[in-house]
């Protein structure tokens, strides 16, 4: 009978070839190519290479197929992929202002310089099951778009100033000076510690769960914690990546990546010694994820209310223990699932603790029962 | 504990999978925890293979100290044999080729969960227990800006106050396992979630003690023939579990026995936790794999 527990070697290498048979499923349906999960399901793509903090749509493919769709599973193989790579550079910040913009729509104005911009969007799609798509076999080409000659994808004309930019010359929003010498944290070379700083923040934000971090937005938008927001600006599209080598001293061009940027303005009535004027929220994320990167800003602008001698009243999406400990999928999906590991051990020291309690309590004595 | 040259282990990894940088990054925090027993340590926790919660700070102490002529040892809930410790085993059996066993005192390096072997350590040996929670003062103060700040300042009057209400209530000290210690007069610590039987193994233990807690990034240790004393009170003093029964494959009654379920009348028996010790009593040679 103690043979039960036995045998954990083979158990394993079973459940192994069991998952690799329910992974390919039917034999006679063909295997999806990484090429038609890359352009078919792009935006699960996205969201992987996002939460896994690595830009590489053909792994995060693989991720996904590996995974079954299981995209949290997918974000974490693209996780302990990512962890062996060594760091070749850092970046220099990238240029969101100059951005080949698919998408750019601000809230707060009607028009703008580089105009609104709706790009491949589901806003306005009505949620209807098109069963039309359930046909294998229809041409598949969606028509041509109209009137819009002048907007090749990703080549929105020009440079596309920033909304908050604007509001900043008039002094209407708090200053953000960009210091594009001072050293990055990394969140992932050193260990986390509170009181964490805003890049700290921002980067764990980035690779946060899209789920938790809206929840999260949520609240605050209910009530939990006040932070009045409006989307100032969202744009989404590519942006060049450039690093500076040491041996040659000037930046080069070493790839493009899509991005996908938020900036929430949020009302700040002012205190004793600043005048009222709007504060920001930043959110962004790789790819196309627009519900993350509001999420994001939201959540951002919630833990900078300490700073500005904000009373959160004590709501979560203020808290940076709370929120910076707890977005991560990887870590979370971790210890919640560690409950399936084996607990005899402890679990028979409490049921000799409950049992030991139990029988003081039943012989009505302080006396201790023998656990 | 030798730098790696190519070793045999797994195609298009280092030797023990993590890189020589992160190596070093993890030793020089091994070396802080050391020099400081019972101090949590920040480190830059890698994402392992494994999963958070699933044993990874284990993993990495154990990455960054193997070497070739190591032998290695897993264990979870005491056993050999249970899934995750056959997994972790096996990771190491092909990241690094060297040899495994089950046997404690072959061992040079145990990884363990949940339990410290029955067979006393001896100088030399490196038991590295994975850690799920490592801030004792964690359930009294979710901060942790403000329990950091309670360790440096040596303030633990909340943890003597929770351990009296305990009493005032239960009669006892209701804890059963992660029982925390006091290490060398210092810092409270806690021992990972060993039940407190095991405890008294960690007072002034000939062998290195290092705990890893992955996803919450910290390193601690119990340097060799540290004193560590579990908390209580005088009047109560710290006691640790016993049996009625003794072990009902090997006879042993000074280990720790798992119940196991034999039928749904009742039926049960009690057989021992640490399964290398189980198998030393029954057979005469003791040997294994």
């Amino acid at each position: 009978m103690y043979v039960a527990v036995k045998g954990g070697e083979r158990a394993i290498e079973n459940a192994h070839r069991l998952l690799a048979e329910q992974r390919r499923g039917d034999p006679a349906v063909p295997e999806l190519t990484l090429a038609q999960i890359e352009n078919q399901l792009g935006l699960a793509v996205d969201r992987v290479m996002a939460e896994g903090s690595l830009y590489d749509r053909e792994l995060a493919a693989l991720a996904v197929r590996q995974a079954q769709g299981d995209l949290v599973e997918a974000v974490f193989l693209l996780r302990a992929f990512r962890t062996t790579l060594p760091r070749l550079a850092a970046s220099r910040p990238v240029d969101t202002a100059a951005m080949r913009l698919r998408r750019r729509i601000s809230a707060v104005f009607k028009d703008l310089p580089g105009g609104q911009v709706l790009g491949p969007t589901y806003d306005y799609t009505h949620r209807l099951l098109d069963f039309s798509l359930a046909q294998p076999t229809r041409a598949d080409t969606p028509g041509p778009r109209r009137g819009a000659e002048t907007a090749e994808p990703g080549t929105a004309a020009g440079h596309s100033p920033k909304v908050a930019e604007l509001l900043a010359r008039e002094g209407l929003i708090e200053p953000e000076v960009a210091d594009d010498d001072a050293p990055v944290g990394d969140l992932t070379r050193d260990p986390l510690c509170f009181p964490a700083g805003r890049d700290l923040r921002l980067q764990a934000l980035a690779r946060g769960d899209e789920g938790f971090l809206l929840g999260l937005a949520y609240s605050t938008q209910r009530g939990y914690g006040k932070t009045h927001p409006f989307a100032g600006e969202i744009r989404m599209g590519a942006v060049a990546v450039e690093i500076v080598p040491e041996e040659l001293g000037f930046a080069i061009t070493v790839g493009e990546i899509t991005l996908t940027e938020c900036e929430m303005i949020n009302q700040f009535k002012g205190s004793a010694t600043e005048p009222a004027q709007f504060t920001r929220g930043y959110g962004l994320c790789f790819g196309q994820g627009e519900r993350k990167a509001m999420a994001m800003a939201l959540v951002d602008r919630a833990l900078k209310g300490a700073a500005l001698g904000e009373d959160s009243g004590g709501a979560p999406a203020a808290d940076q223990e709370f929120v910076l400990m707890h977005a991560d999928n990887v870590e979370a999906q971790g210890f919640v699932q560690h409950l399936k590991l084996p607990h005899h051990v402890d679990f028979q020291a409490e049921l000799g603790l409950v049992r030991s309690l139990r029988a003081a309590a039943s012989a009505g004595t302080e006396a201790e029962a023998e656990p | 504990m030798t730098a790696a040259a190519p070793q045999p282990g797994l195609a298009g990894y280092n030797f023990a999978y993590l890189d020589e940088q992160t190596k070093r990054m993890i030793r020089r925090a091994i070396l802080k925890a050391v020099a400081i027993p019972g101090y949590q340590v920040p480190f830059a926790s890698r994402e392992m293979p494994l999963s958070y919660g699933w044993g990874t700070g284990g993993v990495q102490l154990t990455a960054a100290l193997i070497g070739p002529d190591d032998v290695l040892k897993v264990i979870d809930q005491g056993a050999d044999d249970t899934t995750n410790a056959v997994s972790i085993r096996k990771f190491f059996a092909t990241t690094t080729g060297v040899a495994t066993t089950t046997r404690t005192a072959a061992a040079t390096l145990i990884q363990t969960r949940h339990r410290i072997p029955e067979t006393p350590l001896a100088d030399g040996q490196i038991m590295v227990f994975q850690v799920p929670i490592p801030e004792p003062l964690r359930w009294l103060e979710r901060r942790e800006v403000e329990s950091r700040r309670m360790h440096a300042l040596e303030d633990y009057g909340v943890m003597y106050v929770k351990l009296y209400e305990d009493i005032v209530r239960h009669g006892k000290i209701a804890t059963a396992y992660d029982y925390p210690v006091m290490v060398n007069q210092r810092y409270v610590m806690a021992p990972s979630p060993i039940p407190k039987f095991d405890n008294p193994k960690l007072d002034r233990s000939p062998a290195l003690m290092l705990f890893g807690a992955g996803r919450e990034k910290r390193i601690y240790a119990l340097p060799p023939y540290t004193a560590v004393k579990s908390l209580d009170f005088e009047d109560h003093p710290f006691e640790v579990q016993s049996w009625s029964q003794a072990c009902a494959l090997c006879g042993a009654t000074d280990s720790y026995l798992d119940e196991i379920i034999t039928d749904d009348r009742g039926g049960r028996m009690f057989v021992c936790s640490d399964t290398d010790h189980c198998r030393q009593r029954t057979t005469a040679e003791g040997n294994s794999r």
